[in-house]
């Protein structure tokens, strides 16, 4: 079966501005792709590109295997949830469900019908007679859904849907979305600036900067092995420490040392990675430094480091300290026995370090 | 909000307080009356009979109230050699206003909407070109569109008037719709696009009904002009189809003899009336508009 959304080569300029730059992604039925990128990168222009309520300059669409390129919004059999959920403000909200079909002529029936449907799915029953200025952010942000999902289509898209709920909100809805993405089989694809919300919710991840992918991946090889510093830093919260280090081949073995302002250097052995240059820059995820006193399962290599700063998060505390010249973030156990200004012992977790070229920033293992 | 609280320092200070309000009532209040004194003037006379006004001082009450005044301005004064009163005049501005400001209206909030909504190369262009014409003054067009209106044969009659004014009235519908709608989010018409709906369905069932309060400060405005207007309605009129401006004009410079003030100025008051009466039904509206149209999401 063809792809649900491929899309090749794809150029947008806005005169001579470059928006996008060779875009190429393609998602198969049922995928739920986020768009992710601080602002400005493009992925909202992207997402009106997939709309149709932008032109593309160059480059070739596909929905379900059909070319999209000069097809309109309307034939493209989409159906979007806007940011401000775009809501129509004189209508009601059972009007501004069935608005598409009323347009597109559909028997007053099944208008009813699928009304009916949707209220039940998204719980919005005793709200169709209300006007969207009498709603509340959630509620309109449902109803928005509702006029999406009566549609039925080939492809939801989302621009940030979420942007403007306040934080309790948003994790709730955020969890009613995926539930629904599970329920409907529906293909999606999801705009955001939010990394936690394209790791809970994708089952691909496109990460964008500068009008140009950065990596496509599920979001455990996005986690686990970003292409680059910028996804890196980008993605995951606290970020994964990038640390200035120096590595030599010993043997068999790899040594990576690590600078540290007051003390000795600490020196890490990795046995998986080699080949490397001798200056790199090193990513630790704050979840691979850990309390020596924890036992973990794994190779573990242990280090005294001096504390600058504890910060208590409830599940877990972040010890933050210097290293390479960096701050470094550690996710310890609650109960820790960290304190500020004293030395810590800590182990260090290099199954799934990272290694990047400090000059270009990819990705070196 | 902070609150800021003077602290008054002595009674003396709050004695001045309360004398410099009293005196800016007593000055706004001599402002008021001062600008009411034509009105109260003119509504005096023209219920006092000729001898009263001959005899009379300018600014008192009537003696006695007659309305004879205002029969004879409605259909028995003399314009020139007819003698049928304002009436047949008032009709004429009635046709003419009507279509005028509905249709320009209209126009203005299409034009607006596309420019607002629909950017085109060029958009902006085109909004300064018609902005730019709200700035010419109207004796400039004035042999032109005579021309023009005797080209398309439509010289002297009403059809013509309502056409001019529908084009100079063009420019400030447009400017008027356009800041309103630009306000309105794209998203709305990105949804709707979305939605299968084309250019003139989101039109109708999204911006129209969005568009109450914008299209009462219009009608406001535009009839104001139409029904005001002498200059279009002296020149591309002839006998038969001039509007009540024209009519009253007429009826205050070609009396004979005596001067019938009474008579002028109650022609002027039914002249003046309509636009008030616009004023007092569409005010309220604006008002209930600004409150009941919500349009933040």
């Amino acid at each position: 079966m063809a792809p649900i959304l491929e899309i090749n080569n794809l150029f947008k300029n806005y005169g001579s501005v470059e928006i996008l730059k060779d875009i190429n992604v393609a998602i198969e039925q049922g995928d739920f792709l986020v768009l992710v990128g601080p602002s400005g990168c493009g992925k909202s222009t992207l997402l009106n590109c997939i709309a149709g309520l932008e032109p593309i300059t160059s480059g070739e669409m596909a929905i379900g295997g059909q070319d999209m390129v000069n097809v309109s919004p309307k034939d493209r059999d989409i159906a979007m949830v806007f940011q401000s959920y775009a809501l129509y403000p004189t209508m009601t909200v059972a009007k501004n469900i069935t608005f598409g079909m009323k347009v597109r002529g559909i028997d007053p029936a099944i208008q009813k019908e699928k009304l009916d449907y949707v209220s039940q799915q998204l719980q919005i029953g005793p709200l169709l007679n209300r006007k969207p200025g009498q709603l509340s952010g959630g509620q309109r942000q449902r109803v928005a859904m509702g006029r999406a999902l009566v549609r039925d289509p080939k492809l939801f898209l989302f621009d940030e849907p979420l942007s403007n709920l306040d934080a309790k909100l948003r994790v709730e809805m955020r969890t009613e979305i995926k539930a629904l993405h599970q329920r409907l089989g529906a293909s999606m694809v999801y705009v955001t600036h939010d990394q936690i919300e394209a790791m809970t919710l994708a089952t691909k991840i496109v990460v964008m900067k500068g009008g140009v992918i950065q990596q496509i991946g599920t979001p455990a090889e996005i986690y686990n092995r970003p292409a680059n510093l910028f996804v890196a830093d980008f993605m995951g919260s606290p970020a994964m420490n990038l640390i200035p280090a120096k590595t030599r081949t010993n043997g068999q073995e790899l040594q990576i040392e690590i600078a540290r302002k007051d003390s000795e250097p600490i020196i890490l052995t990795d046995t998986r990675n080699q080949n490397l240059p001798e200056d790199v820059i090193i990513g630790v995820r704050p979840e691979d430094i850990a309390d020596a006193t924890v036992a973990r399962v794994g190779e573990t290599q242990e280090a005294d480091c001096v504390i600058d700063i504890v910060e208590p998060a409830g599940a877990d505390t972040f010890a933050v300290m210097q290293l390479g010249g960096k701050h470094v973030t550690a996710r310890l156990h609650a109960e820790t026995t960290a304190v500020a200004g004293a030395a810590q012992r800590l182990a260090f977790d290099l199954g799934k370090v990272s290694y990047f070229e400090p000059e270009t920033g990819l990705r070196l293992n | 909000m902070t609150n800021v609280s003077y602290t008054s320092s002595g009674s003396g200070k709050n004695t001045t307080k309360i004398a410099l309000r009293w005196g800016l009532y007593i000055m706004l209040g001599l402002f008021a009356l001062f600008y009411l004194l034509p009105l109260f003037v003119m509504v005096t006379t023209s219920f006092k009979s000729l001898d009263e006004i001959r005899t009379g001082d300018l600014i008192s009450l009537p003696r006695e109230v007659t309305f004879d005044a205002w029969r004879t301005a409605w259909s028995e004064a003399c314009t020139g050699i007819q003698c049928q009163g304002v009436r047949p005049y008032f009709w004429n501005s009635v046709m003419i206003a009507i279509p005028a400001v509905l249709i320009s209206t209209l126009i203005g909030a299409m034009n607006g909407y596309v420019v607002a909504q629909w950017r085109f190369k060029g958009a902006n262009l085109f909004f300064a070109l018609m902005l730019f014409g709200c700035f010419i003054p109207f004796q400039v067009v004035l042999l032109p569109m005579a021309r023009m209106l005797g080209l398309m044969g439509l010289a002297g009659t009403i059809p013509g008037l309502i056409f001019v004014h529908v084009i100079y009235g063009l420019g400030f519908t447009t400017l008027f719709f356009r800041n309103y709608y630009v306000s309105i989010p794209d998203e709305l018409t990105k949804a709707a696009k979305v939605d299968g709906a084309g250019f003139f369905r989101i039109f109708w069932s999204i911006f129209l009904p969005l568009s109450l309060p914008i299209i009462v400060v219009t009608i406001i405005w535009q009839f104001t002009q139409i029904w005001n207007d002498f200059l279009f309605g002296v020149s591309f009129s002839q006998a038969g189809t001039q509007p009540v401006t024209v009519a009253l004009n007429n009826i205050v410079n070609s009396t004979t003899g005596v001067k019938a003030y009474n008579v002028d100025m109650a022609a002027a008051i039914i002249a003046a009336l309509p636009t008030l009466f616009v004023y007092v039904i569409a005010g309220n509206y604006f008002v209930r508009g600004l409150t009941a149209g919500s349009v933040k999401g």
